[in-house]
């Protein structure tokens, strides 16, 4: 072929370049579909009752198909949860940061393990958080993690306070 | 055997008028009736004859099933039910399928095993071993994604941990989870597009197949002498010598399918996958299956999340490259007096890392004292695993090249009729 520019590279390049832009085309479809449909995401906040949870009890209640632990902790705990020197902690935060300033009492996380994905059991492991039964992971009375696999923090979901009982979680 | 030109003579009227316009009646006499095998093969070589049976009968059982399941998560355990009690046969198809997949890997490792004793990964036949990877890889996939479709809490958990190994990838692992999953968790979405796929792959498998044993053909069956065919002599024809030994193989392998399917159809299974999934409830001990035993192992013996994604997943990687890493100028480990036991040692290992892979990793393997509080001290499971994955990755990256070339190879006959004929003159005597 010469090594002039002609009007068949031309040809040659615009249907390329078009081809490839129809592709891509057909990929948004295809690959978007995968994604969280329409009802799914349609479930994903809900409100919740805290004058149902009584001090040093967990409620385990349903969001977006996984377990949400609602934790009333008694002031030990807390004070426990408060007094951790966090340069000691592999994903530092502290207690503050992981509830809502007013309603320290109330720690609410996502129960599942950041290691795999086990759901934790409460009141167990050394820390008097949850101990993943799966691969040993120890969370404290802050839901962070302490010892074993699980790299982060149990995950506090974003919710706001409608009244001073009433949560919107998502 | 690129050479090897064709020998079928159609003979009937309708055989001559197909054969010219496609000669599908000459390819499978060429493949399957004239196709020259090299006249030394063991029993280990069954193996591929078993598999494409193993195949067979699970695509047969498998579409049969999906005429009874329900891919709906709420629907799906009980479905499953149902085709155990209410579907006539319903429970023997399922124990056939369920334990099918057992056999198939049972089968797979053993052609495995054969392909690393015998060299069959080297020159000229990297791609056949390539091939025979990808099939390998695609078979976990199907394998895990049946598994997800009974909805038990095992397969619930067990998709629970797989699909989160996805969130370890840095930044973006949290999206493309939730677009994996088709939700904030394993849910609906995630089974019906499991079962999806699990229909899908099987095909996408026998496609492979097709391509392995093309490659096969071309190259030439390896054999247990590790030399390539160099005569007439060398060889006989596949029917009836190799189609007989196979048929043989087969059915020896059938009575041992028959003796799980109707004796111990639950043995290689895990009793709490007949508890329904519960997204708020942990089984005490999440296992997979056997067959991924080692790799779960290897998972866990690394204390870093992302760091064990990236062991489980070279593990089964660095097979592939297989080829590369050997350096030895000899294939049959027969005539590689060193590589034999550094191999045996591999097989060893390998089986080990399945047993720690089904233990709790806290466990206490060699006792060496007890606690103030009565408890057993000792070498736990998880340093157990480390040893062993250290090994499994040791044998492929260091091993296995630098015994290839330090190692000094007995003779290599220069014939696989001489090496015939000096077997059979030594058991004369």
């Amino acid at each position: 072929m010469s090594t002039d520019p002609n009007r068949r590279d031309f040809i040659y390049i615009a249907a390329g370049a078009g081809a490839a832009g129809a592709v891509v085309m057909t990929l948004f479809p295809l690959i978007g579909q995968m994604n969280p449909a329409a009802d799914t995401l349609a479930l994903a906040s809900i409100e919740y009752d805290l004058s149902k949870v009584t001090e040093g009890q967990q409620v385990v209640i349903k969001w977006r198909s996984k377990p949400l632990f609602v934790r009333y902790r008694t002031p030990k705990e807390i004070k426990e949860a408060q007094d951790v020197d966090i340069k000691t902690l592999r994903d530092p935060q502290t207690d503050a940061q992981r509830v809502k300033a007013g309603h320290e009492q109330y720690l609410i996380v996502v129960g599942v393990c950041t290691h795999l994905g086990c759901v934790p059991n409460f009141g167990l492991g050394e820390y008097g958080g949850w101990l993943c039964p799966c691969h040993g992971s120890v969370y404290d009375t802050s839901g962070r993690i302490r010892q074993g696999p699980a790299p982060l923090n149990l995950l506090v979901p974003d919710y706001t306070f409608l009244t001073d009982t009433k949560i919107k979680v998502g | 055997m690129s050479e090897h030109t064709s020998n079928y003579v159609p003979k009937s009227g309708i055989e001559k008028w197909l054969d010219s316009r496609l000669p599908i009646v000459r390819l499978a006499y060429d493949s399957f009736v004239d196709y020259p095998t090299p006249k030394n093969l063991n029993y280990w070589w069954t193996f591929g004859g078993i598999l494409s049976v193993c195949l067979v009968i699970q695509i047969v059982t498998g579409v049969i099933m999906a005429m009874h399941y329900t891919a709906n998560s709420a629907l799906a355990f009980d479905s499953v039910e149902r085709i155990m009690r209410d579907v006539p046969y319903g429970d023997i198809l399922r124990y056939v399928h369920a334990n099918g997949a057992s056999m198939f890997f049972f089968a797979v490792y053993i052609h495995m095993f054969r392909g690393l004793y015998y060299g069959s990964y080297k020159a000229p036949r990297e791609v056949l071993w390539l091939l025979g990877c990808i099939i390998y890889f695609l078979m976990i996939a199907t394998a895990f994604m049946g598994y997800v479709l009974p909805w038990g809490q095992m397969s619930y958990y067990g998709a629970v941990v797989i699909t989160n190994l996805i969130g370890a990838i840095p930044v973006v692992g949290p999206s493309i989870l939730t677009w994996l999953q088709g939700g904030f968790a394993v849910d609906n979405p995630t089974l019906t597009r499991f079962f999806s796929l699990h229909y899908l792959l099987p095909f996408v498998i026998a496609g492979v197949v097709v391509l392995h044993i093309w490659a096969l053909h071309v190259v030439g069956q390896n054999n247990p002498t590790g030399v390539e065919i160099k005569s007439k002599e060398d060889t006989l024809p596949f029917t009836p010598y190799a189609t007989v030994k196979d048929g043989f193989g087969i059915v020896i392998f059938l009575i041992l399918f028959a003796v799980f399917v109707f004796f111990a159809p639950e043995a290689l299974g895990h009793t709490d996958n007949y508890i329904q999934a519960n997204p708020l409830q942990t089984p005490a001990h999440i296992v997979p299956e056997w067959y991924m035993l080692p790799f779960y192992a290897i998972l866990r013996a690394v204390p870093d999340k992302l760091a064990g994604v990236i062991a489980m997943f070279s593990s089964i990687g660095l097979i592939f490259a297989l080829p590369w890493l050997d350096t030895s100028k000899v294939k049959s480990m027969r005539y590689r007096p060193v590589m034999r036991w550094f191999f045996f040692l591999f097989v060893v290992t390998c089986i080990g890392l399945g047993w720690c892979g089904a233990q709790e990793p806290a466990d206490v393997v060699f006792r060496m004292g007890t606690d103030n509080l009565g408890q057993a001290t000792g070498i736990s499971v998880t340093v157990v695993s480390r040893l062993l994955a250290a090994y499994y990755f040791l044998f492929f990256i260091f091993i296995m090249p630098w015994i290839g070339l330090k190692e000094e190879p007995l003779p290599v006959p220069a014939s696989i009729s001489e090496a015939v004929l000096a077997a059979h003159a030594k058991k004369k005597g």
